[in-house]
């Protein structure tokens, strides 16, 4: 929004999606996504019984790549940019974040697919290589997570 | 008024660990028979109901938000502490409770700073096992980098994300919990009401905040976990939505509010743009670590930064600081900024900024470096002001920043509502008169996830409830207290937007109120304000209706908060005739210009019971003794 012309037009409307109901004017429900989360969104670790910080290395790429990941904010304009209406964008950064860390590895099976199964009870649409999410990704996700959700996925499903 | 601090006898490092042995439990099978009402999912919340939802509690919880993942604490970023030694510089649990009791200005209770700093060790833990990806050093192991006030590296980030990070954890602790059905998650739903019922707090008045409902919950014990009430002065660095109404009006129903007055302002904000901006952006103080903060040595200088030759820069906190230099705590650091700038050495456009510069290290280090280290603040500085700060310095000023003060709570973190507990920064905990940066997420995450989860739990094992109903009369009255506050409000139909309102506050609070204070405008504070209150329930306008969704509403009933909260704010300063920590009462101050504690008068906890609007609240004392960390007069000389 910093640099336009005069006279430019300037749409403003709602996320677009049938998974996010419009409430009023511009504000929609995206609480589709906090389902999504609460189905699997998560390393099931219990408040006190873990080890201690240093104790499982997590090589510095990996971290890296994970930070990357979660980065992702939640905001759902991956979902409104795609012509599709896939939150591929938003459940591959968090599958993605798990994924890559040692502590995430544990569940990665039935964190993927209980994942993938409530974004399509949700009625997001499929994802079909658009790369508009990322184009308008606020937080710089990669599609690259895709791919490894993609992966992560097949591998669920075939062990 | 009894103010029961509840602190534990015995040795300071055994208080909590003979604490948690006495207290009493609730047996496991027992505990889905009791409902907890959680309101906010901040950290202090997301995490206080996941532990308690884990526990085998029933647990409601309620959030403004759409979602947990909108709380506020996803704004911080420049960190946590933890004192594991991973550097190998010296830290200790003593050292963190002696640096927090110290940044506090000695007005922060002994006890709980030493529980805080024994237990943030286990934050960490929590955080990591639950996939928080804090930065990593090439072996794989943690980073830690030194804030604000401190001369060892005990602070954990996640790039400059390390709130969302952390809230991102907690709320996916809570999701879990919410799929287990231990918690159920009310999203849009504002608390405008306390239900007390024989004198224990059991339920809450809300507004369904997309169809204007009003509804009551009933439980065994309410948590207000509700965030801070910085925007009590307009413009600060809180997101706009953060307010105070939850624990004020808790406030008004008995609960007493502690050093109102003991608010922070924060030395590295991007400056205000014009009057018409609502928000203000901070600059994680992290940033000081590496840039040097100057102003030119000439009034009026026109040059541009860059082109200013070093003799003729004034990196004036290396000057009057030489060991802490840029890291000298940040009542410190804003006040000398502003000093600078009143003194006309200021610069940009409106002379309210000075320079913090990272030339040098971008020379020292590489720009890689730098980039990791602060790239997204870099980034975000960029998109806010169109500067690129890897060229030329950027300009910071001051702002609101957090709130130290807030509800009274004893060690339990009940307040002197029995039933009724507050977490993270509603809460005026441990602090003092200071906060030290990174300490406020490890105070929330510690309340959240190993403090309430226990006292919460004696409370319930060691207190008798009788049965309550929706249709009882503390749940029916409540209720239509609120219905006939909204219909007012609705039906003032004036000409003053809600927004013009709390403008108005805001700047009586930051020119009366703000960095340095005086009797004088702390005076014209408390005579402004009231006329600003009245005019408001005179003459405000809420377009929309009640039963819709409808944010000038939500808004109206915040602001008439902030238009009481301020008054008390002010009479807490102008009863304080000391200066201390966030609270600087240019009366009392060093021939050196530092703040000046008056320990004999006021070295106890304000606070305050509620008398009725625009009536005198009645001050109570808690008194503050220091056995361990003995009060001096700060030096970061
Ligand atoms: C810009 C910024 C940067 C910061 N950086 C740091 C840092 O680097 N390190 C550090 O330690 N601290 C930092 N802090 C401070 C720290 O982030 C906050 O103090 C802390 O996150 C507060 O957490 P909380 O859980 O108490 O409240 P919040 O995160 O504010 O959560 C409040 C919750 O209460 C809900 N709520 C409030 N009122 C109601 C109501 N009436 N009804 C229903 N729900 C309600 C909200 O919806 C929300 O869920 C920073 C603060 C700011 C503003
Ligand atoms: S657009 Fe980016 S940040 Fe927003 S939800 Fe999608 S992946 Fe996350």
């Amino acid at each position: 929004m910093r640099v336009f012309h005069d006279s430019d037009t300037i749409v403003a409307e709602p996320w677009r999606t049938k998974a996010f109901p419009i409430l009023k004017d511009l504000i929609v429900d995206r609480t589709s996504l906090d389902r999504i989360m609460a189905a699997g969104g998560y390393i099931s670790a219990k408040t006190g019984g873990v080890p201690e910080a240093n104790s499982i290395p997590v090589p510095k790429h990996d971290a890296e790549e994970s930070m990357d990941a979660a980065a992702c904010i939640g905001c759902g304009a991956c979902v409104a940019a795609c012509p599709n209406s896939s939150a591929m964008l938003f459940v591959a950064a968090k599958v993605s974040q798990f994924a890559l860390l040692p502590q995430g590895k544990i569940e990665r099976k039935e964190r993927v697919l209980r994942m993938v199964e409530q974004m399509d009870k949700e009625g997001f649409g499929n994802c079909s290589n658009n790369y508009a999410c990322e184009a308008e990704c606020p937080k710089k996700i990669t599609v690259t997570h895709i791919a490894r959700l993609n992966r992560e996925f097949i591998r669920a499903e075939l062990t | 008024m009894t103010l029961d601090s509840k602190i534990p006898s015995g040795p300071i490092e055994k208080k909590w660990d003979s604490h948690r042995f006495n207290m009493k439990l609730v047996n496991p099978s027992n505990r889905r028979k009791y409902t907890v009402i959680m309101v906010g999912t901040g950290l202090a919340g997301a995490s206080a109901a996941a532990s308690l939802g884990e526990l085998g509690y029933n647990v409601l919880a309620f959030s403004y938000h759409e979602s947990p993942r909108r709380a506020h604490s996803i704004a911080a970023q420049g960190g946590i502490n933890a004192p594991k030694n991973y550097s190998n510089d010296g830290d200790s649990i003593w050292r963190l409770f002696y640096d927090t009791v110290k940044g506090g200005d000695y007005r922060a209770r002994e006890a709980n700073v030493y529980r805080l700093a024994q237990v943030s060790g286990n934050i960490i833990d929590q955080c990591v096992a639950q996939g928080v990806p804090f930065a990593r050093d090439y072996a794989g192991y943690l980073d830690n980098r030194s804030f604000g006030g401190a001369q060892v590296s005990r602070t954990f980030y996640a790039r400059g994300q390390t709130g969302q990070q952390l809230l991102l954890g907690a709320y996916s602790a809570l999701s879990r919990q919410i799929n287990a059905g231990t918690v159920k998650f009310f999203p849009r739903r504002e608390m405008l009401d306390l239900v007390i019922v024989d004198g224990q707090a059991r339920g809450i008045i809300c507004r369904d905040l997309v169809t204007g409902k009003i509804e009551t919950y009933a439980a065994n014990a309410v948590v207000l976990a509700t965030g801070g009430y910085a925007n009590t002065f307009y413009l600060s660095t809180m997101a706009k939505a953060s307010n105070a109404t939850a624990i004020w009006r808790a406030y008004k129903k008995g609960a007493a509010f502690a050093n109102p007055c003991f608010t922070q302002i924060h030395p590295t904000c991007i400056p205000q743009g014009g009057p018409y901006q609502s928000k203000l952006t901070l600059m994680s103080e992290s940033l000081r670590n590496d840039g040097r903060i100057w102003v030119p040595k000439k009034k009026g200088e026109t040059r541009k930064p860059q082109d200013i030759p070093e003799e003729d820069r004034d990196y004036y906190l290396e000057r009057l600081y030489p060991s802490f230099g840029n890291l000298v705590p940040r009542d410190v650091a804003s006040r000398r900024a502003k000093e600078m700038c009143d003194k006309g050495f200021g610069v940009g456009a409106t002379g309210l900024a000075v320079y913090l510069d990272f030339a040098d290290p971008i020379k020292r280090l590489g720009k890689h470096v730098i980039e990791e280290r602060y790239g997204n603040l870099f980034d975000m500085y960029h998109e806010i002001t169109a500067e690129d700060p890897y060229k030329s310095p950027m300009r910071i000023y001051p702002a609101v920043h957090y709130a130290m003060g807030g509800l009274w709570v004893d060690y339990n973190l009940m307040s002197t509502i029995p039933g009724l507990f507050v977490a993270g920064e509603a809460n005026f905990s441990d602090h003092g008169a200071n906060r030290l940066g990174a300490s406020a997420l490890m105070q929330g995450l510690a309340d959240g996830y190993f403090i309430l989860p226990y006292t919460l739990g004696d409370y319930l094992a060691s207190t008798k409830f009788a049965p309550v109903k929706m249709d009882d009369a503390p749940f029916k009255e409540a209720q239509s207290g609120i219905e006939d506050m909204i219909k007012t409000l609705m039906s003032i139909n004036g000409k003053k937007t809600v927004e013009e309102f709390h403008r108005e506050l805001g700047k009586v609070m930051w020119e009366c109120v703000g960095m340095g204070r005086n009797k004088a405008r702390l005076q014209k504070a408390l005579q402004e304000i009231p006329k600003i209150r009245d005019e408001f329930w005179n003459n405000v306008k809420i377009v929309g209706a009640a039963n819709d969704l409808n944010a000038e509403l939500e808004r109206a009933g915040r602001v008439a908060d902030f238009l009481e909260l301020g008054e008390l704010l002010s009479l807490d300063a102008l009863h304080r005739e000391e200066s201390c920590g966030g609270h600087f009462r240019e009366e009392y101050q060093t021939e050196e210009g530092e703040a000046l504690r008056n320990d004999k008068k006021f070295a106890y906890v304000a606070a305050w019971e509620f008398a009725g609007v625009g009536k005198k609240p009645i001050l109570n004392k808690e008194p503050l003794e220091f056995e361990y960390v003995k009060p001096s007069q700060r030096s970061y000389k």
